[in-house]
């Protein structure tokens, strides 16, 4: 599956969706965001067991606030709308895949 | 398996230079990468001492060009991270997370990372209003009050940032004076919002979810205060990785890999370019230039190997 964008709109309806959630918190002006944008592009495509989507935190800000972001990149996974783990900074890809899975 | 020429471990500047003067000379050439090429560079909003770029040019992408201008010539990057190593016989073996490599020539080029402040809460708080990286994260920072841990030219440079965006930018230093180059010494005078707390540590950080304050301790009269700030940035140096190695090849007593001019560590086959390594300064065209001096002696312990 491809990354999907998030915003306040689809937000709420990606939260609560029946697959475990990956969620990228990024900017565009971030290195470290953009070393690990194909990591998670690949997680996306090889997983389809997993809603993958990013985040721009300039674009919504209230969705950084509400997930105490202040570090970015900022990887949270979600499952039935709760906070199963949380990372801040660049990972390698079996990290974030070990994050996912546990 | 087949036996690569050369591995060279870390694709920052040093590890695809090397990449690139090896797969130019016709070796076979793979780069074991953890996660993207670049390196701290890649970290480094923009880079305006290393020529060729008279705009200046962001980190991220000379990263990206390092890399492809040594696939340009064959090199391979593998995306991976290094579990353990062999380097004591002729063929080297490299074992990562995705499998086993082998060569005749290793080319350690790890780098380094921030260097942490080693006080309680600090790793509780990572990413919770303590950082590493003001250009990565200075900006959730705008109109608040922020301290800046060091007294170096890369916190000063920090310091200079935040005060663009924060309210307030405190600057803690053990010292009663900075070791920053003189060239920062006007916009610092000139920046009204930043405040000095000289001779002092931070001995702690407070806070529930997040910081919210840090413990100082005065090092010349003991005096123990509390400042309250909404991040800490701490930029007090960097520190080698080299944990993974342990023992493969000689270290300095900090941790750097002991190897001079040459690159040649104390291993026979063995090199170590850039950051990594024991050496003055640590800047991209001294890293590119490790990298190309590596190949050169990396090529006649070959010629000897093969002959």
């Amino acid at each position: 599956m491809s990354i999907i964008k998030i915003d306040s709109s689809n937000f709420e309806e990606i939260k609560n969706s029946e697959k475990r959630v990956l969620i990228d918190f990024y900017a565009d002006w971030c290195g470290p965001c953009k070393m690990i944008a194909p990591i998670i592009e690949e997680i996306a495509e090889e997983n389809p067991q997993y809603v993958v989507g990013k985040v721009n935190v300039d674009d919504c800000p209230e969705l950084a606030v509400k997930f105490g972001v202040s570090t970015i990149p900022n990887l949270v996974v979600l499952e039935n709308g709760k906070v199963l783990n949380q990372i801040a900074g660049a990972r390698p890809k079996a990290a974030i895949l070990k994050m996912l899975e546990e | 398996m087949s036996v690569y020429d050369m591995i060279i471990i870390g694709g920052g500047p040093a590890g695809y230079t090397a990449a690139l003067y090896a797969s130019r000379a016709g070796f076979s050439t793979l780069v074991i990468e953890r996660m993207s090429a670049g390196g701290q560079l890649a970290l480094t909003d923009v880079i305006d001492n290393y020529p060729g770029f008279e705009e200046g040019i962001d980190g991220f992408s000379l990263g990206m060009k390092m890399q492809a201008t040594a696939e340009r010539f064959g090199a391979v990057t593998e995306y991976a991270e290094v579990v353990s190593l062999d380097l004591s016989g002729k063929i080297k073996r490299v074992v990562t997370d995705s499998g086993e490599f082998e060569a005749k020539t290793v080319v350690i080029a790890t780098g380094a990372n921030p260097r942490e402040l080693g006080v309680e809460k600090e790793k509780d708080f990572l990413g919770k209003g303590v950082h590493y990286c003001a250009h990565c994260d200075g900006r959730f920072y705008k109109d608040k009050t922020v301290a800046v841990v060091g007294g170096g030219n890369s916190a000063v440079s920090d310091a200079l940032y935040l005060s663009r965006l924060a309210k307030k930018v405190y600057l803690i230093h053990r010292r009663d004076s900075l070791r920053a180059t003189k060239i920062y010494h006007k916009p610092l005078e000139e920046a009204e919002n930043i405040e000095f707390i000289w001779n002092s540590q931070i001995t702690k950080f407070l806070g529930e979810q997040r910081v919210s304050s840090a413990e100082i301790k005065n090092t010349q009269s003991g005096e123990v205060s509390q400042l309250m700030c909404d991040g800490f940035f701490v930029s007090i140096g960097r520190s080698p990785a080299t944990d993974f190695l342990k023992g493969a090849v000689e270290l300095d007593p900090n941790g750097y890999i002991v190897a001079g001019e040459s690159t040649e560590t104390n291993v026979e086959g063995v090199f170590a370019v850039g950051d990594v390594r024991t050496k003055a300064l640590r800047q991209v065209v001294t890293a590119v230039a490790d990298g190309a001096t590596a190949v050169h002696y990396a090529e006649e312990y070959l010629a000897k190997f093969n002959g």
